[in-house]
């Protein structure tokens, strides 16, 4: 699993006078969910391009499973599965007409494209719309028309941009389950792109974090909430019936313990360095006082992204969209 | 080696009495696959098929052909049988006409810009929109295959329409006039077929220009429809305005007046109309022995035959590859752009 199936170096992709791309360093590997999160109009959908040799970058290199794919776009093609962020299809045909398609473009023989077409449509969950023409598709059924698309050419890695944009909750979660069946089941590794930091939260084994065309981090949540907030990794809060300010000077005093803050008479936040909940627990009883409520407070991508995307004005120069 | 006779009797009795054994061969699925560029061609085709708007002009143009089959075979029975000449009459079938219905050349030179425009005004543009063309370009195949297949695919189209409506005529001319095509006759017919699709060709990858230009259909579709416009109209009435303030005086000498009349037909064919009307009508009427202007001293002894097939051909080769370069030219052009432009998802 240690297989690095995209490979960028330095890769920096230059637009007249802005940088959509710059020098972003990145390693994918195989049967790995990686999470492309960023704002509007960060580079990531310039990134996808350049993977896939549809656009040339300026500088730096981009392989996938080996293949240059600047120089070799076709050979990469072949291997690498595109759901671009609107997917179109034609609406006057079938869905299964369109798969067929795709799948004959593919080199795929005519009768042997059918077959994979109903498999996948019946995979897809839309095998009872399969003869119906696209423009009655809801926008759910094309986003699934479009997985099954992709997945008609045997692919090994699939690219998805932007895959949840303007499907209902429900539908997102679906169709979040399924790329994550189909990357577990085929061993397929999955690259996507998305601006939804709890979609992407939910499924990606990794994620990067794409701000103004910089990758500012990458790995998993908490890897990623480790790196950000290094001094107060664990936040607890804690209610009390009555409290005072011996307990406060009590809990300060408690190793691991790097900050306390009075919310207000009887809550307090205690900022530590490590998982301490139980600990702080124990004191509280102990020293004869009547604990009501402990939380720990998680870092989620919320607060990330927070951290990264709206913290602060050095990221905020908003990238006009790049055409 | 064994006879097909064996066979078919072996494979009767291995199927048993109630099985055709021919139908056996005939059941095994096909295994022959097309190559991406002809899938795509394919599917272009098959899109112009089915479009409405493909229907309703094949249908405009197929009804206008058969109304201009009816006025020259009209034309052709009012004639004075003496003078008709044996050589050209089936010809005529393309040629004659009787006000008001023009005849079929006229109709073609006519409509068939608008054919070539509505097949290719969208031919990328629309892709894009709809985003398949992000789609189609993520596929594993040469970026050139999807401009090619387009051009392919609407030419095989247009060819099709035109002979099948070129041999609809000659079918329908035959069974009226009664007299058969000479082999010449024939041959001059399917040139002019083949000049009409050049003809439709250029417009259609001047449309095609336009789709990869423009992002919005609409935009292409007017501006190739402007072009068309400005040159069956508007550009006889340029030339003759440039021609009446150039024109040389009456008294001026032979040479002024040849070289204007050289500038003016030269002028003139700037437009693919234009080439397209003298291209066609020298080859339809044998009789036409120059394009240019002629001296009384080149006529004088002139014997008035027609023209042989070759000669004709010899008389229009400018005309007609003026054409093909013009056609080119449109070709190399969209394709170039095609190539250098950042394919996004609809934008």
């Amino acid at each position: 699993m240690t297989e690095v199936m995209i490979q960028l170096r330095g890769l920096t992709k230059k637009y007249e006078d802005i940088t959509a791309v710059d020098n972003l360093t990145l390693d994918i590997l195989r049967g790995e969910i990686f999470g492309l999160l960023g704002p509007n109009g960060a580079g990531k959908s310039t990134t996808i391009l350049m993977l896939l040799g549809l656009t040339e970058p300026t500088s730096g290199s981009v392989h996938v499973n080996g293949v240059d794919a600047t120089r070799y776009p076709i050979r990469v093609k072949q291997i690498v599965g595109y759901l671009p962020d609107d997917v179109g299809f034609y609406e006057d045909r079938t869905g299964v007409e369109n798969l067929v398609l795709t799948a004959q473009l593919n080199g795929v023989a005519q009768d042997e494209a059918l077959d994979r077409a109903q498999t996948l449509l019946k995979r897809v969950g839309l095998e009872q719309a399969g003869d119906k023409k696209v423009g009655t598709y809801s926008r759910g059924m094309r986003q699934r028309l479009g997985l099954a698309d992709v997945l008609i050419k045997n692919p090994d890695i699939i690219i998805l941009d932007e895959p949840t944009l303007g499907i209902d909750p429900e539908g997102v979660r679906e169709f979040l389950r399924l790329i994550r069946t189909l990357s577990r089941d085929e061993g397929l590794t999955v690259l996507l792109s998305s601006h939804h930091l709890h979609q992407v939260q939910q499924i990606c084994d990794r994620v990067g974090l794409f701000v103004s065309g910089r990758l500012l981090a990458t790995g998993n949540i908490d890897e990623l909430a480790k790196a950000l907030f290094e001094k107060d990794p664990i936040i607890i809060r804690i209610q009390l019936r009555s409290a005072d300010d011996r307990l406060q000077h009590v809990l300060e005093n408690m190793e691991d313990v790097h900050k306390i803050k009075k919310l207000d008479e009887s809550r307090f936040e205690l900022h530590c360095t490590r998982d301490i909940t139980s600990e702080i627990a124990r004191k509280i009883v102990r020293e004869g006082y009547d604990l009501q409520e402990l939380t720990k407070k998680h870092y989620g991508l919320d607060e990330i992204y927070h951290r990264y995307f709206e913290g602060g004005d050095r990221h905020e120069k908003p990238l006009s969209k790049v055409k | 080696m064994r006879s097909p006779f064996q066979k078919l009797n072996e494979s009767s009795i291995e199927l048993g009495t109630l099985k055709i054994p021919f139908l056996t061969p005939l059941k095994k699925k096909r295994t022959v696959q097309s190559g991406p560029f002809w899938v795509l061609v394919q599917k272009e085709i098959s899109d112009h098929i089915r479009s409405l708007r493909s229907i309703i002009l094949f249908a405009i143009i197929v009804l206008t052909c058969l109304a201009s089959l009816y006025t020259a075979v009209s034309g052709i029975k009012d004639k004075d049988p003496s003078d008709l000449s044996r050589d050209n009459l089936f010809l005529m079938l393309f040629t004659m006409y009787k006000d008001p219905i023009p005849p079929y050349i006229t109709f073609i030179g006519f409509l068939g810009p608008l054919l070539g425009i509505s097949l290719g005004f969208d031919a990328i543009n629309s892709e894009r929109n709809k985003g398949t063309l992000s789609r189609l370009m993520s596929q594993p195949i040469p970026r050139d295959y999807i401009i090619n297949a387009k051009f392919v695919g609407a030419l095989s189209v247009i060819s099709f329409l035109f002979f099948a409506l070129g041999f609809l005529v000659m079918g329908i001319g035959l069974l009226v006039i009664g007299i058969p095509p000479t082999a010449e006759e024939f041959w001059r017919i399917i040139f002019f077929i083949m000049i009409s699709i050049v003809y439709v060709a250029f417009w259609l990858n001047l449309a095609i220009l336009f789709s990869v230009r423009f992002k919005q259909a609409a935009t292409s579709a007017l501006s190739c429809i402007a072009i068309w416009i400005f040159f069956s109209v508007f550009f006889g009435m340029l030339i003759s305005l440039i021609g009446s303030a150039l024109a040389p005086s009456q008294t001026a000498p032979v040479e002024d007046l040849l070289s204007y009349s050289k500038f003016m037909h030269g002028l003139s064919n700037f437009s693919p109309n234009e080439l397209f009307s003298e291209a066609t009508s020298t080859l339809l009427t044998p009789s036409i022995r120059t394009l240019g202007p002629l001296t009384m001293s080149q006529v004088y002894g002139a014997v008035p035959n027609p023209l042989s097939l070759g000669q004709s051909v010899l008389l229009v080769w400018p005309q007609l590859t003026g054409l093909i370069a013009a056609t080119i030219v449109c070709f190399g052009l969209s394709y170039l752009l095609f190539l250098r432009q950042e394919i996004r998802s609809r934008s």
